[in-house]
């Protein structure tokens, strides 16, 4: 799809080029991540694909073709672009935003705006209420989420992206990077993504590019990488824990089947039939439901010595997080060392109860692995 | 919709009266026969249509050249030159508007012409600076991120450029034009006209009413043109 023969760049007045010799190639529908410290030419390469910079030296074919050959307007129009600071225009609003390259691409009025709902309801905004708005008007997350939907409105077959989810807390960060590979999973675009943190690029990539001082030093999948890194500089970048690391790769619910836990009380469930699924469990507790298969909370051993009642809602505590079955294991357990216990109850898609997670769980996945 | 008619109509019409008030009033009270004599409906219509006329040729030569050049210097194989450029102009800005007509006229001579001319001049420098720095200020993430959708350098000009730095290139028009009524004023002395034959003659006779009268309404005409700028400038940057 997008393929990199011995592409350099030397920007002028530097004595070492900023890109040497590069070859590299990224097949269709995969997330290719550049990863490495700062000036090690991640950026650069990105944007010599889209042509922002124009490479001094080798070829970049996309689908066969010689991109430097292209019209580089016409280039661009068809890839997706999204830059660390985001770049919205902050004079136009939202849905103008969404809009560009439609406007640029002349599509009918009907079918941009259709497009523009679309993709904003897409990446979680509702087009009613944020349509008009400025972009002074949103949050961080927010413009995130729209340079996303700005860069994918056109359906574009390849994405360029750097660092899109830089400029966010940790806990915004990890959301739009789960929301961002669920819509990956269903639109499967060749995803060239460029980060600093290795720790997003095992979350995120299908293959992992890891550069220094403008080479590329290793390309390979992230669970390659963790476990046969190239040379030292590639063993210091994924770090000593790499078994947490691991952790990053696996979504929770590739485990979730394996996990053999009672089922889960409902909220009307008799006390002599908590007692004994509490009993069953190896947690020594059992999640309690509502009728819609929602989440309520939790009953341990020591709940039902403190209160009295007869059905399962009386005991029941609540539990103050959860995680959705798309988050990763590290995820998992980093919410449990949170709320300081050993379990963490896990929802799906639609808010509903699918299961839970333990420690033990985690130990298993890590010691499969070795 | 009552707030806008306000604020588009009723206040500029508001201060066109005032002025129409002086003038009436002036002109049916004078306090002796040489205020009279000079202060005619004639004469201060004349004045007032020469002044306009200075102002107004001088201004929208000045808007176009200097928005346009400054344009053309925030291109980025043009950067250099343009930051030479906006130092030499700061300079020119030091010069005594004074000083600039007198300069002038030793090179072109007297008449209304050569005080458009003058005036034009001196009013480019304010706009086209704020047009330059305007457009170089635009974040250039924003102007990257434009570029790499795939639009052209004109389109990243006409959409992107222009409308960020629309506000501060509306501030050097604002500028221009203060300059521009206060300098309008001293073209009487190379015979360019305007209320600065008001001020000069009452001066010259020390007819303080006169005086009065010419600055007033020069006074007027600047802050007319300011507001409605700044009117224009409020309802179509809608986006801070």
């Amino acid at each position: 799809m997008i393929k990199l023969e011995s592409v350099t760049k030397k920007f002028p007045g530097m004595k070492v080029p900023a890109v040497k010799d590069l070859n590299m190639e990224v097949n269709k529908g995969e997330v290719c991540v550049l990863v490495g410290p700062s000036g090690c030419g991640k950026t650069t390469t990105m944007k010599m694909i889209n042509r922002i910079h124009e490479p001094t030296g080798g070829k970049i074919l996309i689908d066969g073709e010689d991109a430097l050959k292209m019209n580089p307007i016409k280039l661009r129009l068809d890839i997706g672009y999204v830059i660390q600071e985001i770049g919205l225009f902050p004079h136009m609003t939202i849905e103008e935003n969404v809009a560009t390259v439609p406007n640029e691409k002349k599509w009918p009025k009907e079918q941009t705006d259709k497009k523009v709902d679309e993709m904003m309801t897409l990446v979680g905004l509702d087009p009613k209420i944020y349509r008009k708005r400025y972009p002074s008007a949103l949050s961080g997350g927010q413009r995130q989420r729209v340079g996303v939907a700005r860069a994918m409105v056109s359906d574009p077959p390849i994405m360029l992206m750097d660092e899109p989810f830089g400029a966010v807390d940790p806990i915004t960060r990890a959301r739009l990077q789960n929301e961002f590979l669920r819509i990956q999973e269903r639109i499967e675009k060749t995803i060239v993504f460029v980060t600093h943190d290795i720790d997003e690029a095992i979350k995120m990539g299908d293959t992992i590019a890891v550069m220094r001082e403008g080479e590329l030093i290793q390309h390979a999948t992230p669970s390659d990488l963790l476990s046969a890194p190239a040379d030292d500089f590639v063993a210091d970048l994924v770090g000593r824990n790499r078994s947490i690391k691991r952790l990053h790769l696996i979504r929770i619910r590739e485990i979730l089947d394996d996990v053999n836990r009672v089922k889960p009380a409902p909220e009307d469930m008799p006390l002599d039939e908590v007692k004994k699924r509490i009993e069953d469990s190896d947690i020594r507790s059992v999640i309690v439901v509502d009728r819609d298969n929602k989440l309520k909370g939790i009953i341990g051993v020591s709940d039902l010595k403190r209160k009295t009642g007869e059905v399962a809602a009386d005991y029941c505590q609540e539990v103050s997080d959860s995680v959705t079955d798309d988050a990763t294991l590290n995820d998992a357990l980093s919410v449990m060392l949170e709320m300081g216990e050993g379990y963490v109850a896990v929802v799906n898609e639609d808010d509903q109860y699918a299961g839970t997670i333990t420690l033990g769980d985690l130990l298993n996945v890590v010691k499969e692995d070795n | 919709m009552l707030q806008n008619l306000y604020k588009l109509i009723i206040v500029p019409l508001f201060l066109i009266i005032v002025g129409v008030v002086i003038v009436i009033y002036t002109v049916n009270n004078p306090t002796d026969g040489l205020v009279a004599r000079m202060l005619t409906y004639d004469n201060v219509l004349t004045a007032l249509q020469q002044h306009l006329m200075l102002m107004l040729v001088s201004m929208i030569g000045a808007i176009i050249v200097g928005v346009l050049v400054g344009i053309m210097l925030s291109r980025p194989s043009l950067y250099y030159v343009g930051r030479g450029v906006e130092n030499v102009v700061n300079v020119g800005q030091t010069i005594p508007s004074l000083a600039i007509l007198a300069l002038f006229f030793t090179w072109l001579g007297l008449g209304f012409r050569v005080a458009v001319f003058a005036l034009f001049l001196y009013s480019i420098l304010p706009i086209l600076r704020n047009t330059f720095a305007g457009i170089t200020s635009v974040d250039s993430s924003i102007v990257e991120s434009a570029k790499g959708m795939g639009l052209n350098q004109f389109r990243i000009l006409t959409r992107i450029e222009l409308p960020l730095a629309f506000p501060i290139i509306i501030a050097g028009i604002r500028t221009a034009i203060v300059i521009n009524v206060g300098a309008a004023t001293l073209a009487t002395f190379i015979g360019g006209g305007g209320f600065g034959d008001l001020i000069v003659t009452g001066l010259s006779v020390r007819r303080d009413m006169v005086i009065v009268t010419g600055a007033g309404l020069a006074a007027l005409t600047a802050i007319i043109l300011d507001y409605v700028i700044g009117q224009i400038e409020l309802r179509v940057v809608k986006w801070t």
